[in-house]
């Protein structure tokens, strides 16, 4: 008995061993890139785009030869949209594959949950949605918009536009609930009188907006020229815009500026009461140049259907992925903190035909573009920043987070250095003001 | 007019730059009601501004076109509003797209052109720019011989950046209908108040106008006078101002009931075949709100095998719906339920399963994303009750619409021989059975009219809100705590019970926030049911339990 279980142990390790050895010499031929994006349960219809964007990019690298002369190769797995699996795959990704980088998460609570893992296994993380802010890890390089990237520019659009009132409605969850204090703060110090800013929460897959948009309605209605500011979540946003069309809230009467309407949102829905409203992103498909053009066209060829769109997240992903690229070209090796060291100050060509260019507080310069919704979902730019915007980590207009910078490079190598008390504040106080 | 009919575009270019020298001379001739010529006064110059790159040059355009009073001038303004007028940029054509682009200017005739020109691009406005061209269309309007579109018209020009005075006058001489006459009195009072150079008199004259005349547009600029340094305008403001607010509350009140109503007739719509199912058969079917999503999916499917005509698609879906839904419920019972009657939690869980396995399918086999369904024109716009409170038409037939199906449910149930039998089974099965009552058929019949009824209230719940996969699981707690709230085996209980929560609901959320709204409601119905266990509506007699 004890001598049969002995000599199954040995076949057993002998057939691990040279499953591992054959992994081993596999890994050695290929760098490993982990995709780390939602493929089912809610956020599976925004994150499953992201998932094909990358393998395409992957694809193509391959087709150039890979990177340092090897192939990518492509692990994925899928978080299912529940927070803790996204901590549990992101420790898998690092501590069993090995990947030299991961892309990956959607919703900042998602990022929240798989930032200690990085940090702990000193992994690297490209984030590409536009975020709240107030938060700057080494481990992790943002691709998306800070709230400088794209709040702020929008309220000064609107600000331009005559607007004198402010309405502030949102999903009752932590990115409106930080974007809105951020907003609040600048519109105050813009000299918007504080009654002139009303603010409304609603919970989750709002259908009934007939209250609030008569309030709207009746706010805007006074003589005192009304905007309205959306951080409304995916599916509450149709019965809005619904409801806005059939109380006779033109968008010239009331324009509503929203910070999660794109184009992947839009299809599929029926876009006429949606016409005149406004979106800020830094990307728009209807940018007519020649790199989106060959973008869009190689993302249908890949996807294998022509009436698929491109967005904003994609486009951060794009830059995400060539900036790692050539970091891993410059350092000469995948390793992390060589590629970390070697990516700040890098620069590659933006969809937009831009420069994005990736500052010492690991985020990205953007251009700004505030478009409108025309009815066949696309966007029809109608302003835009004249050069890139930088990304700022920690927002200035926040009495917590006003001296605070991020900077990693040496000599301060530090997320949330305080420039007042020339301290860094360190991993506890980060959870802190990240509230 | 010139007519050029089906000649090619190119020689109607050429016709066009030779009449373009006359244009320029008939330019000067654009004020006035349009005479003969004034189809020609649309300019190159205005041509070329309206398509520059410079958002001052389009605005000077727009203004330009403002003052043509050519009814082609009209049309290309409606055209920039609606985005309907591209431009081909090397000929300076303009087309209208309507189904296909028709060339627009130079002036044509001809159908629509099988393939758009190469060069057409959409001639693009923004919000300020549609805020002006409202503007300058609504002026247009005021001359227009249907008092409907007048009244539209005045009434968008209350509070409009440049506002032309000189046609304000003009049409108040004229004008003979009440309700326009009204809201030129308005546009022209706020006008004064607005003005720096006009004298204390007219304002307080403009004041005494816009407290007959109940104006929200003009707090803003009321509140400016209300501390004015002449005393007796500050005075006069204040006192406009306590009445306006009176008004606005009172107007606010109404509103408030109008939306709790169509809120509640939404609660009452979803949970009428819920009070069938659950209420009169005891079954707890979470499956219910899927059996909407069916009927959601219904009209998209209509819509899209009839993608020009939306209504018809829609009032079609009503009995499909009601027959989809009806034959999947009749199928659920007969397979699921049919074998584990007088065990409810197990008919929960199976039907919770199988609301899990409708929506993945239709996840699946559709999209998981949310499909377009589009509303009808009867459907969206405002019926204005008096000049200053309006509500949706959509709404108001929802409303009715609810009105007639629970109507038509409480017949069938009272008045054929299909209710008398589903009454007798529910009440007393075994007696039921004695007298003749086929009562295994009874129940696949009632199961299959609730589900019905619910696919009927998908078809309405489409024009409101996301038709996808979860349409069903966003109301099926709300209809059973209606039907719960209301008396289970009630089905007037349904009825007043959703209307009761809706409006309650709706009272709640200016003072508490939608959020706690809800809450609030909830906790109200949990009390309310602790010490009316039976609801508001008792089912009372004889009934037997099953």
């Amino acid at each position: 008995m004890f001598f049969s279980l002995g000599r199954k142990a040995i076949i057993a390790l002998a057939v691990i061993t040279i499953f591992i050895g054959s992994r081993l010499a596999l890994a050695q031929e290929t760098i490993k890139v982990g995709i780390l994006h939602s493929l089912s349960g809610t956020m599976a219809i925004s994150e499953t785009t992201l998932k094909d964007s990358v393998l395409m990019l992957i694809d193509e690298q391959n087709k150039k030869g890979g990177a340092l002369g090897k192939k990518l190769e492509a692990v994925v797995v899928d978080p299912a949209s529940d927070w803790p699996m996204f901590a549990e795959k992101a420790r898998d990704l690092l501590a069993k594959e090995k990947v030299a980088v991961v892309f990956g998460c959607w919703t900042s609570v998602s990022r929240k949950s798989v930032l200690p893992v990085f940090e702990e296994l000193n992994g690297l993380l490209f984030y590409p949605v536009q975020y709240e802010g107030q938060e700057s890890s080494k481990n992790v390089i943002y691709t998306g918009a800070a709230p400088n990237q794209q709040a702020i520019p929008a309220v000064d659009y609107l600000l331009g536009e005559g607007s004198k009132r402010f309405v502030l409605v949102g999903t009752d969850y932590v990115f409106p609930r930080t974007a809105n204090k951020i907003v609040e703060a600048y519109l105050l110090k813009k000299g918007v009188a504080q009654e002139d800013i009303i603010t409304y929460y609603t919970p989750f897959s709002h259908s009934d907006w007939q209250s609030i948009v008569a309030d709207i309605k009746r706010i805007g209605g006074t003589g005192r020229k009304t905007a309205v500011i959306s951080t409304i979540n995916g599916d509450a946003n149709v019965p809005f815009y619904k409801e806005l069309a059939a109380q006779d809230i033109s968008a010239s009467a009331i324009p509503v500026m929203a910070f999660s309407v794109g184009e992947e949102e839009l299809s599929g829905v029926d876009a006429k009461p949606l016409v005149g409203h406004l979106a800020a992103w830094n990307y728009f498909q209807s940018v007519d140049n020649p790199a989106n053009a060959e973008f869009i066209k190689k993302w249908k060829a890949f996807i294998k259907d022509p009436k698929r769109v491109t967005n904003d997240p994609m486009e951060a992903t794009y830059l995400g992925f060539n900036l790692w690229v050539k970091a891993v070209e410059k350092a000469k090796t995948t390793d992390v903190d060589a590629v970390l060291k070697a990516i700040v100050g890098l620069e590659t060509p933006n969809l937009t035909g831009g420069v994005a260019k990736l500052l010492p507080n690991h985020h990205l310069t953007k251009p700004v573009l505030i478009g409108e919704i025309e009815e066949n979902g696309q966007f029809q730019v109608v302003w835009e920043t004249e050069s890139e915007t930088p990304g700022d980590a920690w927002s200035d207009y926040l009495p917590e987070s006003v001296d605070l910078i991020a900077d990693w490079t040496a000599p301060i190598n530090c997320g949330n250095y305080n420039g007042k008390t020339q301290k860094c504040l360190g991993a506890e106080k980060k959870a802190e003001t990240a509230k | 007019m010139v007519f050029l009919g089906r000649l090619s575009i190119a020689s109607s270019l050429a016709l066009a730059l030779l009449t373009m020298a006359l244009m320029t001379l008939t330019w000067s001739a654009r004020l006035g009601a349009g005479d003969a010529n004034s189809d020609e006064v649309f300019s190159a110059a205005v041509v070329k501004s309206l398509i520059s790159s410079k958002v001052g040059d389009r605005d000077l355009a727009i203004a330009e076109l403002g003052r043509d009073s050519s009814p082609l001038a009209g049309q290309i303004l409606a055209g920039l509003l609606k985005g309907r007028l591209y431009v081909d940029r090397q000929s300076g054509a303009f087309y209208w797209e309507e189904a296909g682009l028709k060339l627009l200017w130079p002036l044509a005739d001809g159908p629509a052109l099988e393939a758009a020109p190469t060069n057409a691009r959409k001639v693009a406005v923004n919000n300020r720019q549609r805020e002006l061209i409202e503007g300058l269309l609504s002026l247009r309007a005021l001359f227009d011989a249907d008092v409907k579109n007048r009244r539209v018209a005045s009434g968008a020009l209350i509070g409009a950046p440049n506002v032309d005075w000189a046609v304000i006058n003009e049409r108040l001489a004229v004008e003979t209908d009440e309700r326009v006459l009204d809201n030129l009195k308005v546009v022209q009072a706020l006008g004064s108040l607005r003005d720096p150079q006009a004298s204390a008199a007219s304002k307080l004259a403009a004041l005494t106008e816009l407290e007959r005349l109940y104006a929200p547009a003009a707090q803003e600029d009321i509140k400016a006078l209300a501390i004015d340094s002449n005393l007796e305008l500050a005075k006069a403001a204040q006192r406009t101002l306590r009445l306006m607010d009176a008004r606005a509350q009172r107007l606010a009140l109404a509103e408030t009931v109008f939306f709790g109503l169509s809120l509640g007739s939404v609660l009452v719509l979803i949970a009428i075949g819920l009070a069938i199912t659950f209420g009169v058969m005891g079954v707890i079917n979470m499956a219910h709100g899927e059996m909407a999503m069916l009927g959601a999916y219904t009209v998209w499917a209509l819509q899209s095998v009839w993608p020009g005509q939306p209504g018809l698609a829609l009032i079609l879906a009503l009995p499909t719906a009601f027959l989809v839904s009806g034959m999947v419920g009749a199928s659920i019972e007969l397979t699921v339920i049919k074998p584990l009657y007088q065990r409810p939690l197990e008919t929960l869980l199976a039907t919770f399963g199988l609301s899990l396995i409708l929506q993945q399918a239709a996840r699946k086999g559709i999209s998981s994303m949310n499909v377009a369904v589009s509303s009808p024109d009867f459907m969206s716009g405002q019926w204005a009750i008096t000049n200053n409170f309006s509500v949706t038409q959509g709404r108001v037939i929802i409303i009715v619409f609810c009105l007639l199906v629970f109507a038509a449910v409480s017949l069938i149930l009272r008045k054929t021989r299909l209710g008398l039998e589903i009454r007798a089974v529910t009440q007393n099965r075994a007696m039921a059975r004695a007298l003749g009552a086929p009562a295994s058929r009874v129940d696949t019949l009632t199961f299959a009219l609730g589900s019905g009824v619910a696919g009927v209230s998908g078809v309405a719940l489409s024009q409101l809100t996301n038709v996808g996969p979860n349409l069903g699981q966003d109301y099926i707690v709300d209809s059973f705590m209606v039907v719960v709230f209301g008396g289970v085996g009630n089905l007037w209980g349904a009825l007043v019970g959703g209307l009761i929560i809706g409006v309650a609901n709706k009272f709640l959320e200016p003072v508490n926030g939608a959020m706690l709204a809800k809450i609030t409601i909830m906790v109200g119905v949990i009390l309310f049911i602790q010490r009316h266990p039976k609801g508001l509506f008792p089912q009372r007699g004889r009934v037997a339990s099953f």
